[in-house]
This record gives structure tokens, sequence and C-alpha cells, in this order.
């Protein structure tokens, strides 16, 4: 298993390097200029000293080179000095957004809370419901449930996020006034009240990405129980006389379990991507709303910076993915 | 002499009534298939009809709510709406049939070299793995920002967008095609009839063009209708986040966000879009269903 995991570890440090470099190359060869907005008055000394200022006159090479080190070396120093104390990354240059005038990963930091809870949660609650859906499905094939379950999940990954989330405003907050349209991030929770408005206002966002990530995982799930159904170590579960119950919950559903873990694992990078239009609809501010600002300003180390950090995401998650797999089914070591 | 004549019959029927038989019985798929041709005809063909431009303000007729005049109404500079969903509609289907053109175009190329090429097929398919691992949606957003003015300037505001959003989602799209296609080719090249072709000599360029290509057609085409749904949801979802087309040119997603700031006070405007995007993709999406059943012989003729 360790040498498996070893294994898996040594494929993805390159994929990430060749994804940061696909990245970094992409925001260096594209058109468009960060001086661009410096006024035509300023002499050309004077922008080609700013121009170095911000690193851009150097090779190419050794500006990826810097670029790396500052992100994947430097940025966790800061972390660790920031929850410890300690004072390891004094002194050394960080990621400047050039929107804020501040380190990019502090504003990450700030925003990060808002993301992790809303698609957190939604994703915690989107797998509750679809697990039992699927196997509840499969097991019932071509009952009506099953239709109606088919039909729902079909609704469910079919009606993109940005129209479910206006329509649930439409309806909920527009019509009936009970929920809040706009998610008040500065809100804190301090009593009961305060407590129930934050549930409020976190129901429609977080029921929207729900919907999205059930609707997928419950197709999966139903899927893969229907390919365990019929195999023969069922029908000998059923010979030895184990209950209908044991047969289903455990024999079928832990083998029905080693793709679908492995699909949830590699759906949460996508969610955090895929909540850029929820936050954008619920007017969230979490990392999604960040790089799409950073992007409106054309500010590049921030938009370099999130998408490397959604790279990393997925690379992790992957890496999860490939080792639980690891776990549940044994075969898949030996490859 | 029936039996006889059965399996004459029987034979000169080609596999593609049998699948179209099968598609029939999936009753989803069926209604799906009709609403999605209706939607196109109707997009493509109801400018013809509803006669009223697009593009034409009238300060006079502003806001207005839905009437026999102006069936969906009108927006806030007085444009009729039905005229501006059908343009919509026209550049949302263009952008998804030609962007799922385009990724069915890379992923069959990827999927049929790698698998028919045995020294081409580590490396492209990490290749792929490599596009697997990367964050989409914002590679795409970040990609239309950074390309946006150069392309708009090269082929006018209209084109240059039209060319660059299909490009981009169908550069970011082909990997599963590719994955599904170089499975199929792995599997066909051992099988007898390759061998056959090949011991008459038959060069690789006409295998893969007689042989292969045409029995890895049906996972090409459940692809083919995934792919529609996913363009359609890409381009709008761009629209949406401000990225797609410019706001005087329409597409659904172009609608429902320049309607979200009315949500209030004119929420059909919202629905309108909204609905004609979702009910687009679920079509498609049941056209899939259906294609995946109907070209799978183990379900066929049961």
């Amino acid at each position: 298993m360790l040498n498996y995991t070893i294994r898996r570890l040594l494929v993805a440090i390159p994929t990430l390097l060749l994804i940061s470099l696909v990245i970094f190359l992409l925001l260096e060869l594209a058109p468009g200029d960060p001086m661009a907005n410096v006024p035509l008055t300023v002499p050309p000394e004077v922008k080609q000293q700013m121009r170095e200022a911000l690193g851009l006159g150097e090779p190419l090479p050794i500006r990826f080179f810097k670029w790396m080190t500052q992100f994947f070396w430097i940025e966790p120093l800061n972390l660790i000095d920031n929850i410890f104390g300690t004072g390891f990354a004094e002194g050394e240059l960080r990621v400047i957004s050039w929107q804020w005038r501040s380190s990019v990963m502090d504003v990450v930091v700030q925003r990060l809370p808002q993301t992790l809870w809303v698609v957190g949660l939604s994703y915690v609650l989107g797998t509750l419901i679809a697990l039992p859906i699927g196997i509840i499905s499969a097991y019932k094939q071509y009952s009506l449930f099953d239709q109606l379950g088919t039909f729902v999940s079909m609704i469910g990954f079919s009606v993109p996020t940005f129209f479910t989330g206006v329509l649930l405003i439409v309806i909920f907050s527009v019509n009936l006034g009970w929920f809040p349209s706009i998610y008040d991030t500065t809100h804190v929770v301090s009593d009961w009240s305060s407590f129930v408005f934050q549930l409020k206002q976190m129901i429609m966002p977080v029921s929207v990405l729900a919907l999205y990530n059930a609707a997928q995982i419950s197709r999966f799930m139903r899927a893969s129980m229907l390919d365990n159904l019929n195999q023969d170590y069922v029908r000998t579960a059923r010979a030895k006389g184990l209950s209908e119950r044991v047969v289903v919950l455990v024999h079928v559903l832990r083998n029905s379990m080693i793709p679908v873990v492995t699909v949830i694992a590699l759906g949460v990078p996508q969610v955090f991507g895929g909540a850029i239009i929820t936050e954008q609809v619920f007017k969230v501010n979490g990392l999604g709303q960040m790089l799409i600002s950073a992007i409106q300003a054309n500010d590049l180390p921030t938009v370099q910076t999130l998408t490397v950090i959604f790279a990393v995401l997925i690379i992790v998650f992957n890496l999860i993915a490939d080792i639980l797999y690891g776990i549940l089914d044994p075969r898949i070591r030996y490859d | 002499m029936t039996d006889i004549a059965q399996i004459e019959e029987g034979a000169s029927r080609s596999q593609w009534w049998d699948v179209w038989d099968q598609f029939k019985t999936h009753r989803g798929a069926l209604i799906g298939a009709v609403f999605f041709l209706l939607l196109v005809l109707v997009v493509f063909l109801g400018p013809y009809v509803w006669t009223l431009d697009y593009e034409a303000t009238n300060a006079r007729a502003r806001n207005l709510p839905p009437s026999l005049e102006h069936p969906f109404g009108t927006d806030r500079i007085g444009r009729d709406f039905f005229a501006q969903m059908l343009k919509g509609g026209q550049t949302s289907l263009a952008v998804g049939i030609a962007a799922m053109l385009l990724s069915l175009f890379f992923g069959t190329l990827v999927g049929v070299v790698a698998g028919y090429y045995k020294r081409l097929d580590g490396i492209l398919m990490r290749f792929t793995d490599l596009f697997l691992a990367l964050p989409l949606l914002p590679l795409l957003l970040v990609i239309i920002m950074l390309f946006r003015d150069p392309l708009r300037s090269a082929f006018g505001p209209e084109t240059g967008i039209f060319i660059l959003i299909v490009v981009v989602i169908g550069i970011t799209s082909w990997m599963q095609t590719a994955r599904i296609v170089r499975g199929d080719v792995l599997a066909l090249k051992e099988r007898e009839f390759v061998l056959a072709a090949r011991s008459i000599g038959t060069p690789n360029v006409k295998m893969i063009m007689r042989h292969i290509l045409p029995n890895v057609l049906s996972p090409i085409m459940v692809s083919a209708t995934l792919g529609i749904a996913n363009a359609i949801i890409t381009e709008s979802a761009l629209s949406f986040l401000g990225l797609g087309f410019p706001s005087d040119f329409p597409t659904w997603g172009r609608l429902l966000f320049d309607s979200t700031d009315y949500l209030q006070q004119y929420p059909e405007r919202v629905i309108l879009p909204g609905l004609a995007i979702s009910l687009s993709v679920l079509s498609v999406n049941y056209i899939g269903d259906g294609l995946r059943d109907a070209l799978d012989p183990r379900i066929r003729g049961r």
C-alpha cells in the first residue's frame, strides 16, 4: 500500500509542475499588459523601472522559478508563521495582488471560509441525499421511485445552477419573502436569532449546489449498484440465507461504493469551480467571486494564484481518489 | 420458404434500423428528439415568420408585459423580447453545435491515434490526463479575459467572440471522448476483420477510415449529444458571468444575465431564457440517454 501511495505521489508532482507551467505560460504569453493603465505622460524610463519592479524584465525561466518558490515555499512558510507565530518567512517577497495592494494569500484566507461553508455543506448534503436515492432506485429498478428519481436527477444536471439559483430567488425571496436573496458575509453568529438568519441565508445557495451534486452522484450510485446486484456473489449471499437487508446494505453496497467513493472525491474540486457561478448568483464573496473580480480588474497575480490553487485542489483530490481506490479495491494496487 | 424470406429481409436491414427501433421505445428520448428538432426549426426559421427586428428599439414600448403584439413583452429599451430570444437561440445552439463538432474532432483524433499507434499511446494519454487535471472553468474565464480583445479587433466583435468561445469550449471538453474512443479502438484492433484487412495490405489511413472509424461511431454519437449539452451550458455560464458575448448581442445566457437586474419587476424575462436553456439541455441529455441504450447491442431487442 505504501509503495502504491508513493508511486501515485510521484506521478502527481510532475503533473502539478506541468499544470503550473501551463497556467504561468498562458498568462505570460497572452497579449495584454499590466502597464496598459499607466498614463501616457509617464516617461519611458520610469515605465521601464516600474516594469522591473514588477519583475517583468527578467527572462522567462527565472521568472517561473521565482514564482514557483514564492508560491510553493514562501507562502506555506507564511502560513506556518501565522499559525505558530514564528518568523521563517520574514522579509521574503510575497505574491502581491495588483488590485488590493496586499498579499493574495491573505485575501484568499479571508475568502475561504465563505466558500468552504457554502460549498462544503452543499456537497455533504448532496452526497447524503444522493446515496439512499441511488441505492433504492437500483434495488427497485424501473419502479415509480426509480423513474421519478431518474427524472429529477436528469433535471438536476440539465438545469444550470445559475437558473435554479435565480428561480429560487424569484420564488422564495421576491414572491414569498422567506429568505434574503443576497448572502450577507459580514453577518456574525452570536445568538439564536442571528443563527437562524445565517441558516436562512444559507438555505438557497446550499440547496442549489446540493441538488446539482446529488443529481450526479445518485446516477453513479444507481449504475454501480445495478452492476453489482446481478453478480454471482449476491446469489451466493442470498443462498446462504442472509437477510435481504444484509445482502443489499452490506455485500452489494460495499462493492458498489468503490467507484462511487472515487467519484465523490474527484467531484470536490469540480464543485469549487462550479461554485463560481453560485457565488455570483447569491453574491457570496468567496473564492469564485474573488476570481471573477480579479479577472475583471486584470489582476494577474491573483488570477494566477487562484487558478493554481484550483489546480492543486484537483491534483490533491485525484491523489486522494487514487489512494482510496487502492484501499477499497486491493486489486488496483498491483497494476 | 418464409424463414428464408425473413432471414433475407433481416439481413437487408442495416443495423441503423434496429437502432432506430430501439430508440423509438425510449419515450423520453423520442420526446427529447422531437422537441430539440422543433426548437432548432423555430429558432432558425422563426425570424422569417416573426419579422420584428431584434435590434429595433422603441422608446414608446419599453418594458411592456406579454401581449399579442409582443408575445414575450419588450425589454428596457423597447426591443421585442421574442425576437431576441430567437436570435439568442440561434447563437446559443450554433455555439453548442460548433463547439461539440470541434471537441468531437479533437477527441476522436486523439482517441483513434492513441488507440491505433502504440508508440503514441503513452504520451497522448498523459496529455489527456493533464487536460483532465486542469481547473477548467477558471481557465476558461482566464483565456477569455486574455484573448477577448485581440480576437475582437481581428475578426470584429461578434465573430471574434464566437470563434473564441467555440474554440475554448472545444479544446477543454474533448478528453472524455478521447478516452472512450481509445478504449474502443484498442479492443477493435484485436478483432479478426482488422487482421484480415491488414493481411491484404490495407494502409493505416484507409484502415482507420474504413474499418475503425465506422465501428467507433456509436460512442462518438453519444459523446456528441453530451457535448452539445455541455457546450450550451458552458456558453450560457460564461455569458452569465459577463465574460461571453457583448451585451447588445443576445444569447440565452446573456439575456438571462441582463434580466437578473430587473428580477423583481419582470421575472418572466429571467425565466424564459432560463427555461429555453434548461429545456434544450434536458432534451439533448434525453436523446443521449436513448442513443446509449439504442446503440448498446446487449440492451437492444429486449
